[in-house]
């Protein structure tokens, strides 16, 4: 081992090229000038531009998501920070592995309301898996090998290291990652117990409706996840649903997959998840939007959970089988065990399940009146998927009724090509996590599904994107409405629609071309298709403003505070006008 | 629903790293969660493993207790966490501090019962005391009710500390 002796700054770009990191999302400022400074002088590792920190944050995230690698963020104190906060919170949300550094004013200025000073560690603390403030040079390089093995390991999530600008100045001894010693708090669980791996064995073996769930924590666990989860839905013949999270983690054409769950699933996929007796949750976390009304949950199944994080268990829903563990480490362990048993399903009361799954899925609960005067937005989503599923296409949304209807019908084949934000739900999510996406995919298509209202959220990022020359696609579901919490106001507070018009939308088309883009209108159902073509040949950034039916709604759907048997199936359905119980008002 | 009846005591050791930001890490948690602290206590017992001890009283259904476990032990710089209530019987005890005030009958009336409860007095000038007392927190709350009529003027108190019986750890 060779001590090596360099500044704060140097030490910061070191580390993060023996982690294996080559490209950082970020904004300068006078905190971590020291920093920008240390990259100027170098050529390994590059830094993408954002324009917001938010944005940086999330293009991180975008790039993580895709890859299965940490993403990295690098602000300033202050502001920086601040605007940081709602992409760590998105990341912690929806467990993303991120290394946020963030500058900080000189150590002996720190709790002196000191210029661009914000008390980054405790704003920080209940976004974050956990944070850092680096006092001391010569603690630094360790606090950064810990951050990117904290953030990486067992439930991931964002990580926040602190530099106040003293210690970036301060010479001190960088120490590679490998003589960093473990701590002896953090270990995470990865193998399964193996007395857990036989109870969830007798209860697959034993059931006659039974049903996988599925969320982001397969996709988390990495492809050889997905592969051994698709192995286990082939041996057993049982079927599956997957949470928004968690699309891609098994193939969307296999008749086997159900399609979503939850508020805006399929009606096959809730009817199963209410009626199953035995279900079979791989590395999703029940979430109120998944549930609804948690005391008619899945009244009658045997639960069995899969997870990293011994807090998921009995958070909302009681367990029967707890299995805490990595889930490729778990599956492969089902699987072995199953395969030891000479498992056999029970073929008869399968055969008798499918069926009723069968009579459920003739319902087509996501069926749409067409029309071929004004585009639908579901049409729009079908078209763009039937015109890119033969390409390597990423799909980020932002959030609303345009992220259920993508969630809903573009299909996912394979993980990692789906970034949405589904726990916090963040508004602007889309664009810089398609320039994230991009970053790492050079070739492939990037399509941020966006709607008119979230994409001004972050619109500033056309500038990054075109900047770096990325070719990413923003497909604008423009309903001029903010559908979703017009849909709720229609449900809940008399079609009283509070705030959720925008009056003042701005030319799409132009502001593509302001920023240095191409954009593009489609308004009729026969030009769709021309120019979806269009922007896919054009080879940069592009804005496309598809103007869908503004009356248009997200259906199927549970109202809050209803059961999945309660589900409405579309606008004619006579539940769907004051559906909303006194008690679900206050869930929405 | 859970009813009233189904709320349930515990006493929770948490060892921690001790390092800046822990406490707030850990209250800010039950803050966050909408958890309950009936008393929180921390120190460090080992100087060379860095290591400090939080023990903290809260309440909760079974299901809550079971959530602030496992979300205590989430937090890196937590080590262990031990639910002494549920893992066997343990020691509880708390230091109290009663400031006396007053002359004449109450002041003997109250150092006569101090002495009943094997209070020490740690302090004294001619018209006030300070009583040091140890013991459960039922025990402290008997001692303050008795006191309140005598002239009692101020109280301090730790809040719980615990230690599980016999020769295990913890």
């Amino acid at each position: 081992m060779t001590a090596e002796q360099m500044n704060g700054a140097e030490m910061v770009i070191k580390a993060l090229g023996d982690q294996g990191i080559d490209v950082v999302f970020g904004y300068p400022g006078g905190a971590v000038l020291p920093i920008y400074d240390a990259l100027f002088k170098q050529n390994r590792l590059r830094h993408i531009l954002v324009r917001h920190e938010q944005g940086a944050v999330h293009a991180a995230e975008g790039y993580a998501r895709s890859t299965g690698k940490v993403g990295v963020v690098l602000v300033t104190s202050g502001p920086g920070a601040t605007n940081a906060v709602t992409g760590l919170t998105d990341a912690l949300m929806d467990s993303v592995p991120l290394v946020c550094l963030t500058g900080q004013v000189p150590t002996h200025l720190i709790g002196n309301d000191a210029f661009q000073e914000a008390d980054t560690t405790g704003i920080t603390r209940p976004c974050t898996k956990h944070n850092y403030l680096v006092k001391n040079v010569d603690d630094l390089a360790r606090v950064l090998h810990e951050a990117f093995y904290v953030a990486r390991s067992g439930r991931p999530g964002p990580v926040v290291v602190d530099l106040p600008k003293d210690v970036l100045f301060a010479t001190g001894t960088y120490r590679a990652p490998e003589t960093i010693e473990d701590r002896k708090s953090y270990r995470p669980r990865t193998e399964p117990d193996p007395a857990r791996i036989a109870e969830a064995v007798a209860l697959i073996a034993g059931a006659k409706k039974p049903l996988f769930y599925g969320g982001g924590g397969i996709i988390n666990s990495g492809p050889r996840a997905c592969t051994l989860f698709a192995e286990l839905i082939e041996l057993t013949g049982f079927p599956c649903t997957l949470t928004l999270m968690g699309l891609g983690a098994f193939p969307a054409s296999d008749k086997r997959f159900l399609g979503l769950v939850g508020m805006h699933g399929t009606y096959e996929s809730n009817l199963a998840m209410h009626d199953c007796d035995v279900m079979i949750n791989v590395g999703a976390r029940f979430d109120d939007r998944v549930t609804g009304k948690i005391a008619a949950f899945s009244p009658h199944s045997k639960k069995i959970h899969i997870d990293i994080d011994s807090s998921s268990i009995n958070k909302n829903v009681r367990i029967d089988v707890p299995v805490i563990g990595d889930c490729a480490k778990v599956l492969e362990a089902l699987i072995a065990a199953l395969k030891t048993k000479r498992f056999a399903p029970d073929h008869a009361a399968l055969g008798k399940w499918w069926r009723q799954i069968e009579t459920w899925r003739k319902r087509d609960s996501l069926h749409y009146e067409g029309s071929d005067k004004i585009i639908k937005p579901q049409y729009a989503i079908e078209r763009l998927y039937a015109l890119t599923k033969e390409r390597e296409t990423f799909i980020t949304t932002e959030v609303g009724q345009h992220q259920m209807w993508a969630a809903q019908l573009f299909k996912f084949e394979r993980p990692m090509h789906w970034m949405t934000s589904g726990g916090l739900g963040t508004m602007g999510y889309g664009l810089p996590a398609a320039i994230g996406v991009q970053i790492a995919h050079p070739d492939a298509l990037v399509v941020d599904i966006a709607g008119e209202a979230s994409i001004l959220m972050n619109i500033q990022e056309m500038s990054t994107a075109v900047q770096y020359r990325l070719p990413v696609k923003i497909f604008i579901i423009n309903n001029q409405y903010m559908g979703m919490v017009r849909r709720w106001q229609e449900l809940m507070h008399g079609g009283r629609y509070s705030e959720s018009y925008t009056a003042a939308l701005p030319d799409f088309v132009k502001l593509a071309e302001a920023f240095g883009a191409r954009g593009l209108r489609a308004t009729k159902p026969a030009e769709l298709d021309g120019i979806i073509e269009e922007m896919l040949a054009i080879d940069g950034p592009v804005i496309v403003d598809v103007a869908v039916d503004p009356a248009e709604n997200c259906f199927p759907m549970i109202p809050s505070g209803a059961a999945h048997n309660e589900m409405i199936l579309g606008p004619a359905d006579k539940k769907a006008g004051g559906a909303v119980s006194e008690e679900g008002m206050v869930l929405v | 629903m859970q009813s009233v009846s189904d709320i349930e005591r515990h006493t929770i050791a948490v060892l921690v790293d001790n390092e800046p930001g822990i406490l707030a890490r850990v209250v800010g948690l039950f803050a966050g969660r909408g958890y309950n602290i009936e008393s929180l206590t921390v120190a460090e017992v080992d100087a060379t493993e860095n290591l400090s001890r939080i023990t903290i009283v809260t309440s909760g259904t079974t299901m809550i207790i079971e959530q602030i476990k496992a979300q205590l032990s989430r937090l890196v710089p937590v080590r262990a966490v031990h639910d002494l209530t549920e893992e066997g019987p343990a020691v509880e005890r708390e230091l109290l501090l009663v400031k006396m005030g007053g002359t004449g009958d109450k002041r003997i009336e109250s150092l006569r019962l101090a002495d009943i409860f094997r209070a020490r007095v740690v302090d004294s000038t001619i018209e006030s005391f300070v009583f040091e007392i140890t013991g459960s927190a039922e025990k402290l709350n008997a001692f303050i009710n008795l006191m309140k009529p005598l002239g009692l003027v101020d109280v301090s108190r730790t809040g719980v500390v615990a230690i599980a019986r016999g020769a295990a750890k913890f």
